[in-house]
């Protein structure tokens, strides 16, 4: 299992990097621009009258500032599941070193 | 696939906030459930969340130039039922909508139909199917979580082509238009959605093997 999970975190590695590495579709005005934002533009794009008619709340004043939430939203994410992981596994262990028979 | 603030028409706005609120309200009453019938699989339920939390904050680069987030709402769904991602995929949305001006307050309804109600039913279906149909776990779990994040794409695509169809080709020409942005440059992410996934699940099946027979799921083991 264990050799199972790192074969398929090697295939992530892969995919996320492989863009990165292969050359930029031709024609792009900006590499690596989000999808959300080139869906915006096309609205706008063939859309040119259309006004939005509500604005954000709140913006993150800088993208330093939007960094730092969109971190701090995989921090919370990640660390939760690595706390569950590690608690459940831990457990697993120390049943196992009591004598039972968990299984595999 | 995060409509940004104030861009579907108030119509359009209003219909999907519609359209959502009654997978909500489903939604909190499962998450009530689960928690009343299955206490030990709180911690669990709330790892779901988190995964969803983490996943949807990644913005990973595409072979197509672009970059886009997958979902993480396959894994909730496959453990708990389509239903409670309502839930969970809210908190994410909301957080993104009010901190990081990603989504809003007015699309919320839209987004939350696009991650947080297709993608997860379309998981836990293709879940349920390959199952059925004698699928090995791994396959059924890659499946799902991957066509899962596809869905949400393409439902996004859709609420844009209808909210803006183009003037000449119509709803068919906008459609293509909006996937060409969305749903070609999530395919690679969706299948890195699908991977991280089963190796969620096989962790899982490794350390957590009492809350999954509690929850029914998948058992007899991975065999």
């Amino acid at each position: 299992m264990k050799r199972t999970n790192l074969i398929l975190l090697v295939v992530v590695l892969v995919l996320v990097s492989l863009p990165l590495l292969l050359p930029v579709p031709g024609g792009l005005q900006e590499p690596f621009a989000g999808a959300d934002a080139q869906a915006k533009d096309a609205i706008i794009a063939a859309n040119p009258d259309y006004q939005p008619w509500f604005e954000p709340l709140w913006e993150p004043p800088s993208g330093e500032i939007e960094g730092l939430l969109f971190a701090l939203q995989a921090a919370l994410g990640a660390g939760l599941l690595g706390y569950y992981i590690g608690l459940r596994r831990g457990q697993s262990q120390r049943r196992k070193q009591d004598g039972g028979d968990a299984g595999d | 696939m995060h409509i940004m603030e104030g861009f579907l028409p108030p119509l359009h706005a209003a219909a999907w906030t519609a359209a959502s609120l009654p997978f909500v309200v489903m939604g909190a009453r499962s998450v009530a459930k689960i928690t009343r019938e299955h206490p030990r699989a709180k911690l669990l339920l709330a790892t779901s969340g988190a995964f969803a939390f983490v996943l949807s904050a990644l913005k990973i680069p595409s072979v197509t130039g672009s970059c886009s987030h997958p979902t993480g709402t396959g894994l909730g769904a496959i453990l708990f039922g389509p239903s409670v991602m309502a839930v969970l995929g809210a908190i994410v949305l909301l957080f993104q909508a009010l901190l990081l001006a990603h989504g809003g307050i007015t699309t919320l309804g839209a987004n939350l139909f696009s991650m947080a109600i297709a993608g997860p039913w379309v998981a836990y279906g293709l879940f349920k199917l390959t199952r059925s149909l004698g699928g090995a776990l791994a396959i059924a779990v890659f499946l799902a979580a991957t066509l899962g994040d596809l869905a949400t794409y393409l439902v996004t695509s859709v609420q844009l082509a209808l909210a803006f169809p183009d003037p000449v080709s119509g709803f068919t020409g906008a459609l293509a238009k909006f996937a060409g942005v969305f749903a070609l440059t999530q395919i690679p992410l969706a299948i890195i959605e699908g991977l991280l996934t089963v190796i969620v699940v096989n962790l899982l099946t490794q350390y957590s093997r009492d809350e999954l027979d509690e929850l029914a799921f998948a058992p007899g083991g991975v065999k």
